[in-house]
């Protein structure tokens, strides 16, 4: 009976159409929004995934995200040094600096300043070369994507920025000795690598300016025991980059509202597909309802019309739901090549799934009342 | 044709000597309540026998659907017995009832209700899958039946293809693949031309000597009175009259003649 129940609704092509491209659509936008979320809430990240070179990360406790800036004395350096289990200790400059290019065009940057020594937290992927480069005076490097884009000299035609071109930063001279490949990030301001002390000097004058203290845990140590040690005996906050990710990810949903407005977009997804699909399908009910009565009077039992109206409605929500994520999937494949942000993982495709069939089976128990409630002797009222 | 008193009788000519396969005796129903209260029975005694073509006329209203309504068991009786094959609706409950209709009553309606996107040998395998028959097999009954109804050729044409009165014999072919003992039939002539409906009726006649089935056919058509071995006449929900018709009389039906 199932194979007759599909082919009842397959054979009203119409309709069937309209509630496929309804559920497809609903499909569509919850996955994709979901996707770009994802995305979103993965970029807020980037810069602490990129410092690989870290075991945790020294900071004021009242620290909120990776972007904040609230620095600690320079003691804290060697504070955390002098704890057992730590094998090295770097400092680091992360802030917000005011930018202009050389025809003028001004810009704010986020200056990011690594341990002059060991050149530790300088990008991986440099392209024409490597953290040496930062030893250059006054050298920079910025990310390749930003030379045409938000480095580009917008007041003189927006043409790129070049190697060996100049740059004031907060009124100090800094020289583009190279460029690496950045991942995106959920901050729009271009990020650019120099020096610690070259960074303090970029920064405007203030009694605290390190942001955090990179911590390497020596061989054989356990990271949570000297974050722990850490933490007990310097006050400050240590966190691993999968917690500092974390906080700064909750941060950013907390205070920007983004969760609340994908939220709104998958719920207006959830809704449309809810109400395009009910509607049809309901509409395709009410026009096969003196056949079901039929059926019914032949003796078809209460479970074999249930099972034969789920599975016309289930049979269109996977295909809808295969459409509409295929689409979004097609979509996230172009915008992957862009800065924009779209991660589709696993939990997209089950979360979507899991909507469409709360919109499917929402949509065949509305038929379902309507079948079942049938008296099967209408069937002999012409 | 003979007039008869109301009280159902069993003429010779009405298969006296066949068993009982409905048996009604005062039934009643009442639709609604209060002062909108209609009663659509009050009273109805009945009887039909295997073999036997039992029509039920009358004007619009007198009790002819809430009658045949009950003998197929879609719709419950208030008052009043009523067996069927020997079985009480009341008794077997609404899930039992729904499995004897399942396997033992055959429909045909006078809007065919054949689902115009399945094939004709889908829609006429409908009773059999509902019976749980494996589908290649029931497919393949379905054929067969179709070929004895004349429409072996057409088994993968979808019904709006199809004329009135074939669309009627696929409608016949469903209503006895599953190899019914009682065959309720509402009003199965009134959408053909008279031709067509004197076939569809010599088609049921036929089917109805040959298998010991029982008949219940609801018509306003008078030119198939012919057909019937009984014809009982209701009004204001009685049956006020029972006449026996000429249907033994006729022979069986060759399906070549009906396309």
């Amino acid at each position: 009976m199932i194979r007759i129940a599909i082919k009842m609704l397959m054979g009203d092509r119409l309709k069937y159409l309209g509630l496929l491209a309804g559920m497809a659509f609903a499909a569509m936008m919850i996955s994709q929004q979901m996707s770009i979320f994802l995305g979103l809430s993965s970029q807020t990240g980037t810069f602490i995934r990129e410092m690989t070179s870290t075991d945790l990360w020294v900071m004021d406790p009242q620290l909120r995200f990776s972007e904040d800036t609230i620095s600690l004395p320079d003691t804290a350096l060697q504070r955390v040094r002098s704890i057992e289990g730590v094998a090295h200790a770097v400092p680091l400059y992360k802030g917000f600096l005011k930018a202009q290019l050389a025809d003028g065009t001004r810009t704010s940057v986020i200056v990011v300043g690594v341990d002059d020594a060991t050149l530790s937290g300088a990008p991986a992927t440099i392209k024409n070369g490597d953290a040496t480069l930062l030893r250059q005076e006054p050298g920079i490097l910025i990310d390749e994507r930003d030379m045409g884009t938000k480095l580009a000299y917008t007041r003189s035609g927006g043409a790129p920025m070049k190697l060996g071109d100049r740059i004031s930063i907060n009124d100090r001279d800094a020289l583009v000795v190279g460029t690496y490949r950045g991942s995106p990030s959920f901050f729009w301001d271009p990020t650019i690598y120099t020096t610690y002390s070259r960074a303090l000097q970029f920064a405007p004058r203030e009694r605290r300016l390190m942001s955090f203290v990179m911590v390497k845990v020596a061989p054989g140590q356990d990271v949570l025991a000297v974050k722990e040690r850490i933490e007990r005996i310097t006050g400050y906050a240590a966190r691993t980059s999968v917690d500092f990710e974390n906080i700064t990810k909750a941060y950013i949903l907390k205070s920007t509202g983004i969760l609340i407005n994908f939220g709104i977009a998958v719920g207006l997804g959830f809704v449309i597909g809810m109400i395009v699909t009910g509607q049809t399908f309901f509409n395709f009910t009410l026009d096969n309802l003196r056949y079901f009565a039929a059926l019914k009077a032949m003796g078809a039992s209460t479970g074999t019309l249930v099972r034969m109206v789920l599975s016309q409605v289930l049979s269109v929500t996977w295909l809808a739901f295969g459409l509409g994520v295929g689409i979004a999937a097609f979509m996230g494949h172009f915008l992957a090549k862009t800065d924009l942000a779209f991660l589709m993982k696993w939990e997209v495709l089950v979360v979507t799934v899991g909507m469409m069939l709360v919109v499917g089976v929402v949509a065949a128990l509305i038929s379902l009342v309507k079948v079942l409630r049938l008296e099967p002797g209408v069937v002999f009222k012409g | 044709m003979d007039t008869l008193t109301a009280t159902p009788t069993i003429e010779p000519g009405a298969k006296a000597d066949r068993p009982v396969a409905v048996y009604c005796k005062g039934i009643t129903k009442t639709y609604g309540s209060g002062q909108s209260a209609v009663r659509a029975l009050r009273g109805v005694d009945v009887d039909v026998r295997t073999g036997e073509l039992m029509m039920l006329v009358g004007p619009s209203g007198c009790g002819k659907t809430t009658l045949i309504s009950i003998i197929a068991g879609v719709l419950d009786r208030d008052e009043g017995e009523c067996t069927v094959l020997g079985k009480d609706f009341k008794v077997l409950g609404p899930s039992g009832t729904t499995q004897f209709r399942a396997t033992n009553v055959g429909f045909v309606f006078q809007a065919f209700n054949l689902i115009p996107t399945l094939t004709l040998a889908e829609n006429v395998a409908v009773p059999l899958l509902i019976n749980r028959v494996r589908r290649a097999d029931a497919i393949e009954q379905a054929c067969e039946m179709l070929k004895k109804v004349g429409l072996g050729d057409r088994t993968k044409d979808i019904p709006t293809r199809l004329s009135g009165g074939q669309q009627q014999r696929v409608a016949i072919s469903r209503a006895l693949v599953h190899k019914p003992k009682l065959l309720v039939c509402d009003e199965p002539t009134s959408a053909l031309d008279h031709v067509t409906g004197q076939k569809v009726m010599e088609l049921l006649r036929s089917v109805a000597a040959g298998n010991d089935l029982s008949l219940v056919v609801v018509t306003h058509d008078a030119r198939i009175f012919e057909f019937a071995d009984r014809i009982a006449e209701m009004d204001d929900g009685r049956i006020v009259s029972m006449t026996t018709g000429k249907g033994h009389q006729h022979s069986s039906f060759d399906a070549s003649h009906a396309k």
